[in-house]
């Protein structure tokens, strides 16, 4: 469903991605990963259109684009949660992820400030919508808690709720486990299966924890210096000699 | 004991999303409202109104204005002297070339006269953001000064600019000019405050509210998930610069009915009604009315103060005395609750919920 064809990148004098091609068939799990540096997030930012590639064309749905607006992406069905957990901090779990869903609302302003009629009908519908997924992801008793009040692995979910209330086709995750223990990175790991299972979502995912990234892909894309140097199921990514030899380095002799 | 939501169940959303979930706030939001509407028009005298209640409504309304502004959009704005102005030489203009027209709807014209001026001002906040913002929205405020102090027909060419409230009756009552019964006025602005306070309510609780927090609190976040960042910045400066516009048309028809430019100064309306929503609480709209008051009454009562302690002091060392205690108070503000007023008067009905048990 996503089609990314040689795509390069480079701020001043460092080449992020070159020349990179790849692409993410409808409901898979593809993971992209690399060592740090490597160009997974610049991927995902050219994906989702908050970078211009240098050249290159990304196919979504069978539309190309050359240069689209990040808005624009995501009312195209594109969702994406961040490394760096990027949370509207002043407001509750459920404002969160009703504003995932905003795109989705239609009614004027006018209507709004009446609050009656249409605009609040919509509001309701989409109230009705959001709590589906705050009852998906079992965070029923923080919805109306400030998400800055609530501990990292909570607000990695709410996050990741956000995401979903946009209903995209393609969601992209950007490390959805950093800095959780066992027992989150389990439930985490549940949580992207079941959204994998039960919406029929197409996830791309940037995951360092290798387990994590064998265990869930269907798909693995390794990226090197902005190259990709393998790109197959686990087992083969895992056997491959580039790999190897980006992560554990290679010998001088 | 007597705050308490046990036992208030809600089965429906919409029962749920109400503005005031909890039935006490309910009743005393209601009995609150009901006192405004007969307490004062039957046993208000003129300093009641002409000392407090009309500075508190008009400044109240602009400080909602900025707040939807500043505290809910995060666009920080030192402008507001010149929408104020804007809002209020264009009610005098339209109600002067049209004396037939429903003031409600000069009102509603000059709100958006001053909505237009707002969007032309925060096109730059595209691009310019934080304290530079603040910087280009000081030259709507030096422009529109200067625009009322050269350009005569603004103020129908009366000497030295200034603009005064015509006499204007709705409903068959005289509510302005210098011949109006206070009470008629105070009932007109408190209508005039209470619609669109509720409007602002229901805008900031839905669709739009949210984008314009969520551009506040991460705006390339809010841009990633589908939020475009200028629609809805400019929405803000519109509806922002409709509400003091509205503000300062009442402001000048109601409260002070005489006025010449100074009076749209930065340091009499800007900062004053920036420090109403700091003071009061950004993002809270009860914060902006709260602000408001706690600015307006804060001279008041220390020049009632003083006096009632048999202490003599001259008046014009009364006046320092205040501006020192109110930049005072505005520091320990900003360092012992920076969340505002309006966060105390949660944390009061928190500590409410418990009471007569801390825990």
């Amino acid at each position: 469903m996503l089609e990314v064809k040689n795509i390069s990148l480079s701020f001043g004098a460092v080449q992020a991605l070159h020349d990179i091609s790849f692409g993410v068939d409808q409901g898979e799990i593809l993971a992209i990963i690399g060592p740090n540096g490597a160009g997974k997030s610049s991927m995902l930012n050219v994906i989702n259109g908050f970078y211009t590639p240098d050249s290159g064309t990304i196919l979504f749905k069978g539309v190309s684009r050359a240069k689209m607006e990040p808005a624009e992406v995501a009312r195209a069905g594109v969702a994406r949660t961040f490394q760096n957990i990027a949370l509207f901090r002043g407001m509750t779990t459920l404002d969160n992820i009703m504003t995932g869903r905003n795109t989705k609302m239609s009614k004027n302003f006018l209507w709004q400030a009446l609050h009656f009629g249409p605009a609040r009908n919509e509001e309701l519908e989409h109230r009705r919508k959001a709590e589906e997924i705050i009852d998906f992801l079992e965070i029923q008793a923080i919805r109306k808690t400030i998400v800055s009040r609530l501990p990292y692995g909570l607000q990695k979910r709410v996050e990741l709720g956000r995401a979903l209330a946009a209903e995209p086709e393609l969601l992209l995750l950007d490390e959805p486990m950093a800095g959780m223990n066992t027992e989150e990175k389990e439930d985490m790991c549940r949580f992207i299966l079941d959204v994998n299972d039960h919406f029929g979502t197409t996830i791309a995912l940037i995951e360092h924890d290798m387990g994590v990234v064998m265990d869930i892909s269907d798909r693995v894309v390794v990226l090197d210096y902005g190259q990709k140097i393998a790109d197959g199921s686990p087992s083969e990514v895992r056997a491959d000699k580039h790999v190897i030899d980006a992560y554990l380095g290679v010998s001088g002799n | 004991m007597l705050y308490r939501e046990t036992g208030q169940y809600k089965s429906s959303y919409a029962a749920d999303q109400q503005i005031f979930p909890i039935a006490q706030d309910r009743y005393l939001f209601w009995a609150f409202m009901v006192f405004a509407c007969v307490v004062p028009p039957l046993f208000g005298n003129d300093y009641l109104f002409q000392v407090i209640l009309f500075p508190v409504m008009c400044l109240g309304l602009c400080a909602l204005g900025l707040n939807i502004l500043t505290g809910y959009a995060g666009q920080i704005s030192l402008g507001t002297g010149g929408f104020m102005a804007i809002g209020a030489y264009s009610f005098f203009k339209i109600t002067t070339s049209f004396p037939e027209l429903n003031i409600l709807v000069v009102f509603l014209l000059a709100g958006l006269i001053s909505a237009i001026f707002g969007v032309l001002i925060g096109i730059p906040s595209l691009r310019i953001k934080g304290f530079y913002l603040a910087v280009t929205t000081l030259a709507a405020q030096f422009f529109v000064e200067w625009c009322i102090n050269r350009i005569d027909w603004l103020s129908d060419y009366s000497p030295s600019s200034t603009i005064g409230a015509p006499p204007r009756e709705l409903f068959g009552i005289l509510v302005m000019g210098p011949d109006a019964p206070s009470w008629a006025k105070y009932l007109l602005m408190l209508g005039i405050v209470f619609v669109l306070t509720l409007c602002a309510k229901n805008l900031v609780r839905g669709r739009i509210g949210r984008s314009w927090m969520a551009i506040r609190d991460m705006d390339i976040a809010a841009e990633l998930i589908g939020i475009r960042p200028l629609a809805t910045k400019l929405s803000a400066f519109a509806i922002g610069s409709f509400y003091i516009g509205i503000g300062g048309a009442m402001y000048v028809m109601f409260y002070l009915e005489n006025v010449d430019p100074e009076a749209f100064g930065i340091f009499v309306t800007s900062f004053p009604v920036l420090f109403m929503i700091m003071i009061g609480g950004l993002g809270s709209i009860l914060g902006s009315y709260l602000g408001a008051a706690f600015i307006v009454l804060m001279p008041v009562f220390l020049r009632n103060f003083f006096p009632l302690l048999q202490i003599d002091i001259p008046s014009h060392v009364i006046q320092h005395v205040e501006y020192m205690l109110f930049g005072g108070l505005i520091i320990f503000f900003l360092i012992v609750e920076p969340a505002g007023l309006a966060r105390l008067w949660q944390i009061v009905k928190e500590k409410l919920r418990q009471w007569p048990f801390p825990y």
